[in-house]
């Protein structure tokens, strides 16, 4: 843990419960929220550079008023970072989106989803 | 937006009988997608992932399911309803899902329990239950749900007598389910608030039952 930096959980705008612990609506926020908890544990990134590529994001124009986008948000957040940071490519990440959804699309039910899964791959 | 189904009309075909059950969002894909690339790179672990998950509430969450497991149990016009049609029921109490999901209760009796299995998608009614536990998204847990519910059970603790019958049901994406427990004995003074702390996320699963009144998990 980074003790000297605060915990992504002060990340601006993250929507929280009476108990202060972060509140998703849908498990894929869930799972960007810990990928991201992740990256910065380990020190990929610092919590200066996330917090301005999150603010980044918020302040964009055309958001919803009622903030049911603030993960989506998030998830450009994390997207930007990683490609600013040469981890990968904004096509790459295209790609594999695509190709995930693919995936989805062409595995029977009962079957787990996997990436193989996808045709064209 | 673009539509997978444009070409072909659906007329008086019902829709949700297409086997395209498995159908990932955006946003889910996207966040796959960095999943994919993070994972291949070293820098995180998925297993690492679902504990940080798995540690976390949602805003929706399990308390909402034990409200209409509560009300079902106190009224039952509502209990009646929620037989008939689960989506409109739950839907009056503001629970619904926005991928537009239909949802069916399965009611647990003396003579039947229920049990709700899944693919390792989407498939869970997180509107009324929150966000899915990691065994649930395990392959092991559907697999053998199927074969061995009995025996799935009893490691979550719950042995069932040998006569009562143990029905598995396998969600599908637009088709999701919730266990309506057996209400315990001895709750019959209690009110609505104190009857939903009796129901566990577990126990509309199927894979526990309610809390005993004045008992613990």
């Amino acid at each position: 843990m980074n003790a000297h930096e605060p915990s992504l959980t002060a990340s601006p705008g993250l929507p929280k419960s009476n108990e202060g612990d972060p509140v998703f609506a849908e498990p894929w926020q869930a799972e960007a929220f810990a990928m991201t908890v992740r990256l910065h544990e380990k020190g990929v990134f610092s919590w200066s550079e996330w917090a301005e590529a999150l603010s980044h994001e918020l302040y964009k124009p055309g958001r919803r008023a009622d903030a049911s986008d603030y993960f989506d948000c998030w998830v450009a957040a994390l997207s930007r970072l990683v490609t600013e940071l040469s981890i990968t490519s904004q096509d790459n990440l295209d790609q594999l989106t695509r190709s995930w959804q693919r995936a989805a699309e062409a595995t029977p039910h009962g079957r787990p989803i996997l990436l193989e899964n996808d045709p064209e791959r | 937006m673009t539509s997978h189904s444009h070409d072909h009309d659906h007329d008086d075909h019902d829709d949700h009988d297409h086997h395209h059950d498995n159908h990932f969002s955006e946003m889910q894909a996207r966040v796959k997608a960095l999943e994919t690339v993070l994972t291949q790179k070293g820098l995180i672990d998925p297993a690492a992932i679902d504990a940080i998950v798995d540690t976390y509430e949602t805003k929706i969450g399990p308390r909402n399911g034990a409200h209409v497991v509560a009300k079902a149990w106190s009224d039952p016009d509502f209990a009646d309803w929620l037989g008939r049609d689960a989506t409109a029921a739950i839907a009056s109490l503001g629970y619904t899902g926005r991928q537009g999901e239909h949802m069916r209760a399965v009611f647990n009796t003396p003579e039947t329990h229920n049990l709700v299995v899944c693919t390792l998608c989407s498939c869970y009614p997180w509107a009324v239950l929150g966000l899915p536990p990691v065994w649930y998204k395990a392959p092991p847990y559907r697999s053998r749900a199927v074969i061995d519910p009995r025996g799935v059970l009893e490691e979550f603790g719950v042995t069932l007598p040998d006569a009562k019958k143990i029905r598995v049901w396998d969600s599908t994406a637009e088709l999701r389910y919730i266990v309506i427990p057996e209400r315990p004995a001895g709750t019959e003074d209690l009110g609505q608030e104190a009857l939903a702390d009796l129901v566990t996320r577990d126990s509309m699963i199927g894979t526990g039952l309610a809390i005993t009144a004045g008992g613990t998990r």
